[in-house]
């Protein structure tokens, strides 16, 4: 009965998605206040209905009901309840759901924080999303129904990946998602001042907060779906350039530049074409990213299933919906200039240059990705495109965009100079300098990818200080003053630079000084790593809920002192058939260590894996401060008493730039 | 319009004809780098008969294919009764590499299955299968009569590509 | 994809959980010579792993990865160089099986194109700011005092 009624709530939500998409968009085009305002009312309505459909799904598996195809194939009786709803989006049809999910969610809340916008702005933009998920929803009801049966009913379910087994399976995919398909606001509204021709600044300034909040979920989605990699998957990579993190990654780079570039049209009006070129592409990029995951065209752990049915509607979808934006982009983005001038060597042209080098590095990343394809599909044979070129590729577009962090925030607007700038940030060049070459000395082992790293970072740190600096002297007042003077959205800008410093410290440590044994030990053997003694104490059998498992004890020890025990695992799970190794991770700030277990050799020994990372921690420690730092930069003053404002003051006026 | 605007639906345009192309493509399978070259040479024992051994040189001056199994591999099963039948028809000597495997199992997993194979040799440790650029089982190799490797099937062979493209090659290498 | 349907998942499961255990499998042997240890773990760590597509025969835990990391050692101890190892790889997994795409004909694209997309950025961008309007608009002295007074004030207090 109940899967019955997830399915059918999922109809009547295409078909409100359906009128969403249409009747709003063509009431702002023939001025139809009565078809405009459905926008809100059926938008809710949409999100309504898709959420008694996910509900639907998800009590399907909490309730173990084998009879729905999707359970039976995703769960398992003996799974614990939190995976058997984190099981939900498990698979390729839970994923679709989970899409819609986010995406009606989406549109609820700006159909209820759109009041101030006019009418014919609000209604284009839900109709847009409706659009969108029309596309999707159509897709799911007739390739990948979650709520199809299976008769016979099973006695069990298949379970749930084993790798799946893991909070961060509760929480990954959710943020990531809200990440992901929130870009799609900002889309909406660039397609909105495209239809209706007006593209301002005032346009820059709706966008913003959405486009902020889209991209700190997503950085907080792409953290989490790092660190689950690290500590699940046995080895201690966190980051592979695999398709399916690209396709996230993608969206985040482009994402960052266009928080960039609407910081730019808001302020000074100028880049509006372009920002809103960003804002399709953002978007179009998420879209891709979903055709990748699902369509078989790219081999990666993470894919789904594939099904070249699938492949051939997305690919249909992602043409009608990018092509059909760019199109609308071609015709209707203004014929007028940049806007307002501003000189080469200016906040602007720095803003500018910010953004030429993340898209060239999101291309890069798209270049790289895709390239296996191009070449197989011209017949010129088969290559494989992995970490060392995206390495060799990303890093050198990354150094003058961390250098230009340093620079920009001090920059003026319209007009800088750079003696004037040199003289400003000369103090931070030389502490950057120095500490950078100086403390990779106290490791013990000086490098100079190390060295270049750290200069990176500081300089970050040290010219963010300088600005801040500045901007609280010329405040005036004592120090509490000065600080609650500045707006919240300034501070968010500092953590988010000061986060992208902590990452690079982050990385550039652990990528100099990360050690890794892999050893075949017998009970009572040690092995040696980073001035930590491990040592074998042989395994034990444990039982898990729905699992078996060998626990091994690993002794370790520093000058002869007891630092602690760890216990690495392999679980073979009851319903699967394939061991998993559960590693058993020391956490610190300065570092972790790192212990897994191989495979059994004969005799009774195993093989043990031993890595120390150093500093790893940060990398994702900076990510959080950068989302955090969004978070803040939302919960500016002007964004909570806009709506006030503009109930006050005619709409031109609020267009006058946030104070 | 401004034609430098439609830039961009230009490149997603050749995008989507490549992600199309790649719809139909296998990400996954290696071609083999080795057709047109000669088959590595081996000297193995044989399965059933350990004493005696089995080379690449014994197979000069005849077409025949070499078939990667084993039988801990559960696609092998898939084409085995494809594999029977062909043997019956007599129209190419089939010779087995039994890979990675027990010879005991092995020699039972034949048993129950049937055994398609003039010979089955043993590669014990993988070595002939890493010199003919195996990386996963089961896989067939078609070789010449001068001993050199015209065709490889990666993967379970299908009725397909036994139809269409294996056994004309057969055909034509033979009458050569 | 209908014979990969069997073939490919089977592959996929074995990598996207640990490897399985067959009997024997080894791992660098404490007593080997650490520098040509070394020298092994970076080899093995320029090729990709051919079951488990995404990861390199040194991450990864399938058969034929361990079986390769063998092979990798015994031709180190054999006195081979670097480059025949790699040459040997290829010849029997052709390009595919290098890590790092090779610098050919066919990867001038890949590699030339992430300078190519800054240089045409760059330009592109140079060309755009050339190309701005010169005009200033007319304000009186007084209109440009104010408009000063309010910008710089902007420039303290509103930079974001």
């Amino acid at each position: 009965m109940i899967p019955e009624l997830g399915h059918l709530a999922l109809i009547l939500a295409f078909l409100l998605a359906i009128v969403q998409g249409t009747l709003p968009i063509a009431g702002a085009a023939r001025r139809i206040p009565s078809w405009m305002a459905l926008a809100r009312p059926v938008a809710q309505g949409q999100f309504l209905f898709i959420a008694i459909a996910w509900g639907c799904l998800a009590y399907s598996f909490l309730s173990s009901d084998f009879s729905v195809l999707n359970v039976a194939t995703n769960s398992n009786s003996q799974l614990p309840i939190q995976y058997r709803f984190a099981a939900t989006w498990g698979s390729h049809e839970g994923s679709m759901m989970l899409w819609v999910l986010m995406l009606s969610s989406w549109t609820l809340a700006v159909s209820i924080k759109s009041r101030h916008l006019p009418d014919e702005m609000a209604a284009r933009v839900i109709g847009v999303m409706g659009l969108v998920s029309v596309g999707f929803l159509l897709f799911m009801l007739t390739t990948s129904n979650p709520f199809e049966r299976l008769f016979p009913v099973p006695a069990d379910g298949r379970d749930l990946n084993p790798l799946l087994q893991d909070p961060g399976m509760v929480i990954h995919p959710p943020m990531l998602y809200m990440g992901y398909v929130g870009f799609s606001v900002a889309f909406a509204f660039a397609i909105g001042a495209l239809l209706g021709g007006r593209l301002d600044a005032t346009w820059a300034r709706w966008s913003r907060p959405w486009t902020t909040l889209a991209w700190s979920f997503l950085t907080i989605g792409i953290m989490l779906g790092s660190w689950w990699a690290y500590y699940t998957l046995g080895w201690g990579g966190w980051w592979f350039w695999d398709p399916v993190e690209n396709a996230s990654f993608m969206p985040w780079l482009v994402g960052t530049a266009l928080l960039h570039s609407l910081a730019v049209t808001e302020k000074r009006g100028t880049f509006r074409n372009w920002t809103v070129l960003l804002a399709i592409c953002a978007f179009s990029l998420s879209l891709i990213g979903t055709f990748l995951v699902r369509s078989g065209v790219l081999t990666s752990v993470h894919a789904f299933a594939t099904d070249p049915r699938r492949g051939v509607f997305i690919l249909a979808f992602l043409v009608i919906v990018i092509g059909g934006s760019l199109t609308l982009y071609a015709i209707r983005a203004p014929k007028v200039g940049v806007g307002a001038r501003f000189d080469l060597v200016s906040r602007e042209m720095a803003l500018l240059a910010n953004n030429v080098l993340l898209i060239a590095a999101a291309g890069s990343v798209l270049l790289g990705t895709l390239y296996p394809l191009f070449i197989d599909a011209l017949n010129l044979g088969k290559l494989s495109v992995g970490p060392p070129y995206f390495d060799s590729v990303f890093v050198p577009l990354m150094t003058p965009l961390f250098f230009l962090m340093g620079v920009g925030p001090l920059a003026r607007w319209k007009q800088a100079s750079i003696p004037d700038l040199a003289q400003r940030l000369r103090w931070a060049a030389v502490v950057s300098v120095v500490t950078a070459v100086l403390l990779p000395f106290a490791t013990g082992e000086w490098k100079l990818g190390v060295a270049f790293g750290l200069l990176l970072a500081f300089w970050i740190v040290a010219a963010t200080f300088t600005g801040v600096r500045e901007r609280l002297r010329s405040a005036g007042g004592g120090l509490p003053a000065q600080l609650r003077r500045q707006p919240r959205s300034y501070w968010g800008m500092v953590l988010a630079h000061l986060g992208i410093a902590v990452c690079v410290v982050g990385i550039t440590m652990v990528k100099g000084y990360e050690t890794e044994r892999d050893v075949k030990m017998n009970v009572g053997d040690t092995v040696n790593v980073a001035r930590y003694v491990f040592r074998f104490d042989g395994v034990v059998p444990q039982r898990g809920p729905n699992y078996q498992a060998t626990r091994g004890t690993i002794v370790v020890s520093r000058n002869g002192t007891y630092v602690e025990t760890l216990y690495p695992e392999k679980r073979l799970y009851n319903a699967g058939g394939n061991p998993m190794t559960n590693a058993a991770i020391d956490s610190g700030p300065f570092g972790d260590i790192y212990v897994s277990m191989g495979e059994p050799v004969d005799g009774g020994g195993w093989i043990i894996r031993v890595y120390s990372k150093p500093f790893i921690t940060w990398v994702w420690f900076g990510f959080i401060m950068m989302a955090i730092g969004g978070f803040l930069a939302l919960s500016d003053r002007r964004y909570r008493i806009q709506t006030q404002r503009d109930a006050v003051l005619p709409r031109g006026a609020a267009a006058k730039g946030a104070q | 319009m401004n034609r430098r605007m439609l830039i961009p639906l230009a490149i997603f345009v050749a995008l989507a004809g490549f992600l199309f192309a790649g719809l139909w493509r296998d990400p996954r399978e290696v071609p083999s780098p080795l057709i047109g070259k000669p088959a590595p040479a081996f000297k193995l024992t044989q399965l059933h008969a350990p004493q005696q051994m089995l080379g690449t040189s014994d197979m000069k001056g005849k077409v025949w294919l070499m078939n990667v199994w084993a039988s801990w591999c559960v696609s092998c099963r898939e084409e085995h009764p494809l594999l029977v039948a062909l043997a019956k028809e007599n129209i190419v000597p089939i010779v087995g590499l039994n890979y990675k495997d027990e010879p005991a199992a092995g020699m039972r997993w034949l048993t129950d299955n049937g055994d398609p194979y003039t010979t089955s040799v043993m590669d014990r440790d993988g070595r002939v299968g890493i010199d003919f650029g195996v990386y996963g089982v089961p896989e067939t190799f078609l070789i010449d009569k001068a001993g050199t490797i015209r065709y490889k099937q990666i993967g379970p062979i299908t009725e397909d590509a036994l139809r269409k493209k294996i056994l004309p090659l057969i055909n034509e290498l033979q009458k050569s | 994809m209908g014979r990969a349907s069997t073939f490919l998942p089977a592959l996929f499961l074995l990598c996207a959980l640990s490897g399985q255990h067959a009997g024997a499998a080894d791992a660098t042997p404490t007593e080997m010579d650490p520098v040509k240890a070394a020298r092994a773990v970076k080899l093995a760590d320029k090729l990709r792993c051919l079951v488990c597509q995404n990861q390199t025969i040194a991450d990864s835990n399938a058969e034929l990865a361990n079986d390769l990391r063998g092979q990798i050692r015994e031709q180190i101890a054999a006195g081979r160089t670097d480059d025949e190892i790699l040459t040997y790889m290829v010849d029997r997994y052709g390009d595919f099986v290098l890590y790092q795409p090779p610098f050919k004909t066919t990867t001038v694209l890949l590699w030339a194109g992430p300078a190519l997309l800054l240089v045409g950025g760059l330009f592109i961008l140079l060309r755009n700011l050339r190309r701005q309007p010169a005009a200033e608009s007319t304000l009186t002295d007084e209109e440009r005092e104010r408009a000063k007074r309010l910008l710089d004030g902007d420039d303290r207090k509103d930079d974001k």
